[in-house]
């Protein structure tokens, strides 16, 4: 189970990226664009709020499993 | 699996720490300040349709642009703030004093929203003052639940940690609950108009008592034994937050409680309550009070469950109950939802014959040349249920005066029958909420030490209720109009349509998040931690 535990590391890094793929591109880009000052609220809090927490909370998730720290 | 950095302390408490009655008072305490928050958080959500029309006027681009200010920073960005700046005055101060204070600046800004002339009588500065007692109250959020949650873990037996703060995990449920209550009554105990000129403000004024009781309650309550047992010893860290976020050994348990346990419970917990009210009144079209009351039952009934599911923790482990909630919830959605929109849809169900009634008004436009034309057909089914089809379009003498396509609102009452089905729905909906929340502040306890606690768990609680069970409403929403708009085009292109039930696809959302949730926490959590004095 550990030797799962810790490749499961890799799965989490890219779930990161993806959902730095997914909040950046596929949402707050449109609603920059957009131009309103109702959209660019909710566009500046997926960038700089919600991308950093969950892809950069994935992402150092992913590493410490990739260094075995989850081990049981 | 190596163990977090903890402060070693002795955990030779007294057989008094244990006492029945004392800790019955704790709990109360606890749990009635926490319960008031929940409250007084919630009812700006629920009036938030009226507080825009009084605060936030959508002709005015500013006005509109602060009230989206004050839906997404007080949901996401402040309450995790709150955490981090009470959890870390909670772990250098005290827990009695912290949440006593998130407890007055939650109360003050609540009453004080309920004084605010409107727009209309002050201009700008009522949206301003509106948006920074909004901020306050996000803030007070952040700092109460860790608060609560850890003073009572820290009081309780450790064989029944699970039961006693399972009340804690009540009021959050209850918070919604009595807030729809008060909603409701204050609406029933007069008119419309005389709701939306000044009754509004009634909700707010209220809970000016309800804290002014729980202040006075909780100022005489002591210090959690093991703060007050730490402090004594001199094992107060001098920088919590450097001490949770900064060493691996602890942050990576805080990763652990966000991705493991935090970001599924707080989507589970907002498709059940939230969404779901969403759900009826803007997919299902059920009509505003039939919906909350559909709401109201269901947490009535499910909110016991809480106390068993922390009862049952103590017996057979966190772990499995919290993980088993979040997998039933995520296979089980999809039946629910198309279960619930069953129960609305009138296509599914017999008109009574010769029951329409038609009724037809023309409202004048000031200014204009045209005239509102307002059909309102209500149709009679055979299981009770009605559907008033209100149709407004614009109607004009002049031939070239462009048609304009007709606005159709819907609005469904539901027969007893469908009701009742309802309310069952929903009320599952409430026992996985019970079964991955009851739980979890115990878990979360035990997870960090005594010195770094207040701060630590209560971050990834509110990133994983804050963020990820925030943004559910926005993100379902935006799914599910995916699949609308890309059926409305295939269908203009005559193709066959992508996607059968579109209104499920906002579903997508917590189930994605939930089951990746679980995998995490099936594989990472240690489901036998349960030491806390350390």
């Amino acid at each position: 189970m550990n030797y799962i535990r810790r490749f499961a590391g890799a799965i989490w890094i890219l779930l990161g990226v993806a959902a730095a793929y997914f909040l950046i591109v596929e949402q707050a880009i449109p609603l920059f664009t957009k131009g309103d000052m109702e959209s660019l609220v909710p566009a500046i809090i997926y960038t700089f709020i919600l991308a950093p927490i969950i892809t950069g909370g994935m992402c150092v998730f992913g590493i410490y499993a990739l260094q075995n720290e989850y081990e049981l | 699996m190596k163990k977090p950095i903890k402060t070693t302390m002795s955990s030779n408490l007294s057989s008094e720490a244990f006492d029945e009655k004392k800790l019955r008072k704790v709990i109360a305490a606890s749990s009635v300040g926490t319960l008031i928050e929940w409250y007084d958080f919630y009812i700006f959500g629920s009036l938030s349709v009226v507080i825009a029309t009084k605060f936030f006027p959508s002709d005015n681009p500013t006005a509109a642009f602060l009230s989206t200010l004050a839906t997404f920073a007080a949901g996401f960005v402040v309450r995790p703030f709150g955490a981090l700046f009470f959890g870390r005055l909670g772990d250098l101060l005290g827990r009695k004093y912290t949440f006593l204070v998130t407890l007055l600046i939650m109360g003050f800004s609540t009453f004080a929203i309920g004084l605010i002339p409107s727009y209309s009588s002050i201009g700008f500065l009522a949206p301003i003052l509106v948006l920074t007692l909004r901020l306050l109250q996000g803030l007070a959020l952040g700092g109460e639940y860790g608060g609560a949650a850890t003073y009572v873990a820290e009081h309780a037996e450790p064989n029944k940690r699970g039961l006693r703060t399972a009340w804690i995990q009540t009021t959050a449920s209850l918070g919604l609950f009595i807030s729809l209550l008060v909603i409701l009554a204050t609406k029933k105990s007069m008119s419309l108009e005389a709701f939306n000129d000044w009754g509004w403000r009634i909700p707010f004024l209220i809970s000016i008592v309800m804290v002014g009781i729980s202040y006075f309650i909780r100022k005489n309550m002591e210090e959690s034994p093991l703060f007050a047992q730490a402090k004594s010893e001199g094992k107060i860290v001098a920088n919590p937050l450097k001490e949770s976020f900064g060493k691996k050994l602890n942050f990576k348990y805080v990763l652990l409680a966000l991705f493991g346990a935090t970001m599924g419970q707080g989507v589970v917990w907002y498709t059940g309550q939230f969404y779901a009210l969403s759900f009826l009144q803007k997919v299902a079209n059920i009509e505003f009070e039939q919906s909350n009351y559909i709401i109201a039952l269901a947490l009535a009934a499910g909110t016991g469950f809480f106390i068993f599911f922390g009862w049952l923790s103590d017996k057979i482990g966190r772990k499995g109950i919290m993980l088993t909630g979040m997998l039933i919830a995520i296979l089980t959605y999809r039946p629910i939802y198309q279960a619930m929109y069953e129960q609305a849809d009138v296509k599914l169900k017999t008109e009574k014959p010769n029951s329409r009634q038609i009724r037809t008004d023309y409202h004048m436009i000031d200014g204009s040349v045209t005239l509102n034309k307002v059909t309102r057909t209500i149709y009679s089914y055979t299981d009770g249920s009605q559907l008033l089809e209100e149709t407004t379009e614009k109607v004009s003498h002049i031939p070239s005066i462009q048609k304009e396509k007709p606005l159709i609102k819907k609005t469904v009452h539901v027969g007893q029958q469908s009701f009742i089905w309802l309310v069952l729905m929903v009320f599952i909906q409430v026992l996985y909420v019970t079964m991955v929340y009851g739980p979890i502040a115990a878990f979360l306890v035990e997870m960090f030490p005594t010195a770094i606690r207040y701060t630590s768990m209560s971050l990834p609680y509110h990133i994983g209720n804050g963020i990820f069970g925030g943004l559910l409403p926005a993100v379902a929403t935006y799914l599910a109009a995916k699949a609308n708009s890309a059926n409305e085009l295939a269908q203009a292109a005559g193709q066959v349509l992508p996607y059968s039930k579109p209104y499920l696809e906002g579903l997508w959302y917590p189930i994605i998040i939930g089951g990746v949730c679980f995998v995490i926490g099936l594989l990472y959590i240690n489901g036998k931690d349960r030491e806390i004095n350390d």
